[in-house]
């Protein structure tokens, strides 16, 4: 894949730059510009931005110094790592079995298709105490899968290898339903012309088939890692909620908040939004890259 | 996870209202609250802990019988139920309670000291420092008791599972904790105790956010051995699961005083001050201190105390006053972070 990377990019870069002023206000032939500009201005003011501002302004009560000593408290600096570390390989994980849950759902006719398609949902609808308390039966040391590992010595609930599970299972979704609708518009014919060009099966799904796909990969996987990193519901169950070793960052700020530690709390949550925003921004470029190389 | 408006009926005033404590930004629904007022029957809003639930149940009807038949008014008690801190912090932000009923008084001396909602000395407001019933922490084993677990230095036994919410986040687990730091004490002084709790926390596989969540690992997960509980959530699970489990007294505990109080603030805005106080009076009545004993809590009331004495153990308890200063002081040493409990997790 390499060898077509360099010469794609280097090109994507120099030819899809358009002029800066037709950025703004494109052109269209629907009327409303101003209108519908504004009420999502709005809209999202309201909903979005005003509670961001809420949540960084309250930190400040404590210092920069007092948010510093408080991320960088043992168990608050733990936390973090163990959300972000294991939020980001459930989502890794959910990559190549999202897109395998995707391809059979769209490519082939199957008895039961419309069901199982039905299933991959099953984790964004339900309540996340419900499934929390469904994969703590499950994989408990009495539960029946948790029983199994325990008798080759594997640990699920209780342990990080159980908020993983949990994380891997919410994520899910995310992926799929991301790459379904761009599947479905896969252009069969230009898979048909790889062929008859002679492209081996392999050739024709790493060149024609995961470059295409790639944009909405990134952002269903972009997408299951910003939920997992927030999941609390289903998390607290599995998790064991060990200080250092199991206690998630969405726990801990919970904890604060019971000891009306609202600032510290603060400044917990402010730390995870700035790092999810700093890893959405990251994302969002290698997509942008991706897609420039796309459009050629 | 516990909602604290799980077991609320919805009565409309007080929906809007905690709507409207909900999203402060929002000012109509207070408004709307203050108009929906005059024209709904009484209700009173009693917000509890978790192990409640069942208790206030029965109290609470018994007390809508004895006001209409003073009165001839009917009434609705809705009663919200949740961890004994997160209730609290919800009474802060605005949930409209009438009256309290939670687990520890530093609680409710953190809604009086940071909402004002309540004079500062309002634990001398009521008999026996506002506490209606007592309760202390006890041990509940698995059938047979197969660690022989007859007391405290039984738990930090190497290999057993000991079963107790976080003390950061669930009152109950903070009496439990006490508990075991008194016998420390009791037992070899201020090093000694704190060796014990941290060898003790050691062996605490799961840290539950509440004392309910506890109960549920020991009992339906079957995880550790032993399972630090609150003498009457302890009779609760032998009536729920019967012969799996066993309750041992260990040679001393805690006095458990779970405190009730009136939201002052909170019931002149609503006019339920005198429907708020009779509740919290009707409380010591001799028909309250029976439904009382009959849900395993410890009466203070004499007559219904000695009718159920045979059916707790008597075992030396002891305070948080006279051990531990006073409950700002425990909570200050121990559960603050950076405290006693937060140094048993330091790598060392």
């Amino acid at each position: 894949m390499s060898d077509l990377t360099s010469p794609m990019s280097l090109a994507g870069a120099g030819g899809a730059r358009r002029p800066r002023l037709s950025r703004w206000r494109e052109p269209s032939i629907l009327p409303g510009f101003g209108l519908s500009i504004g009420v999502t201005l709005a809209y999202l003011g309201l909903i979005v931005v005003l509670p961001l501002i809420a949540l960084a302004v309250r930190p400040w009560e404590i210092g920069l110094s007092g948010i510093w000593r408080t991320l960088t408290e043992d168990r608050v600096a733990a936390a973090l790592e163990l959300s972000f570390s294991l939020s980001a390989y459930a989502a890794l994980v959910n990559a190549p079995r999202g897109v395998l849950i995707a391809w059979v759902l769209v490519r082939y006719e199957f008895p039961g298709r419309r069901l199982l398609d039905a299933l991959v949902d099953l984790p964004f609808a339900l309540p996340t105490a419900v499934a929390g308390i469904a994969l703590t039966a499950i994989y408990a040391p009495n539960g029946p899968l948790g029983s199994l590992a325990a008798q080759v010595g594997i640990k699920t609930a209780y342990s990080p290898l159980g908020i993983f599970i949990a994380l891997v299972f919410i994520g899910l979704p995310f992926v799929v339903r991301a790459l379904e609708p761009v599947m479905q518009d896969l252009d069969r014919e230009v898979e048909e012309a790889a062929q008859t060009l002679g492209a081996s099966d392999l050739q024709r799904v790493a060149h024609v088939i995961l470059p295409t796909l790639a944009p909405a990969l990134i952002s269903g996987v972009t997408m299951a890692f910003a939920r997992a990193v927030g999941e609390y519901g289903s998390v607290v169950f599995i998790a064991g909620n060990m200080p250092l070793k199991t206690e998630i960052a969405p726990l801990l700020i919970v904890i604060k908040l019971e000891q009306y530690n609202y600032a510290a709390a603060a400044a917990v949550g402010l730390a995870m939004v700035v790092i999810s925003f700093g890893a959405l921004i990251l994302i969002n470029t290698v997509q942008l890259l991706l897609a420039r190389r796309g459009r050629r | 996870m516990t909602n604290p408006f799980a077991n609320l009926k919805p009565s409309r005033r007080h929906v809007l209202a905690a709507a409207a404590g909900g999203s402060a930004l929002i000012g109509a629904p207070a408004l709307l609250a203050g108009a929906a007022e005059a024209a709904d029957p009484l209700t009173l809003l009693n917000v509890s802990y978790d192990p409640t639930r069942e208790l206030y149940k029965e109290i609470n009807a018994a007390y809508a019988a004895y006001w209409k038949s003073k009165t001839g008014q009917p009434i609705t008690i809705n009663q919200s139920h949740g961890g004994s801190g997160k209730q609290a912090r919800s009474v802060i932000d605005g949930l409209q309670a009438d009256v309290v009923t939670l687990a520890l008084a530093a609680d409710i001396d953190e809604i009086a000291s940071r909402a004002k909602l309540l004079p500062a000395n309002w634990q001398s407001r009521l008999p026996n420092n506002s506490t209606p019933y007592t309760s202390t922490i006890i041990f509940l084993v698995r059938k047979g008791n197969p660690w022989k677990i007859k007391d405290w230095p039984d738990l930090i036994k190497p290999g057993v599972g000991v079963i107790t919410a976080n003390p950061k986040t669930s009152g109950g687990a903070r009496w439990s904790y006490l508990a075991a730091y008194a016998y420390g004490l009791k037992k070899g002084g201020e090093a000694y105790a704190r060796d014990y709790i941290t060898k003790l926390f050691k062996n605490v596989p799961v840290l539950d956010t509440g004392a309910r969540g506890a109960t549920t690992t020991f009992a339906q997960r079957r995880i550790g051995d032993v399972l630090l509980s609150w003498e009457n959530e302890a009779y609760l699970t032998i009536d729920e699961f019967g012969p799996n489990f066993e309750i041992v007294y260990p040679s001393s505990s805690i006095l458990a005083e779970p405190p009730v109080a009136l939201v002052d603030k909170n019931v002149d805005r609503h006019k339920t001050r005198k429907l708020a106080e009779g509740y919290l009076n009707f409380l010591y009545s001799p028909i309250a201190q029976d439904i009382i004993g009959k849900h395993h809590f410890r009466p203070t009331n004499a007559q219904a105390a000695a009718k159920y004495a045979s059916s707790f153990k008597q075992i030396p308890l002891v305070t948080v006053n006279d051990t531990f200063g006073g409950w700002t002081k425990a909570q200050a040493t121990h559960f603050a972070d950076g405290g006693v409990f937060d140094k048993i997790y330091k790598p060392s």
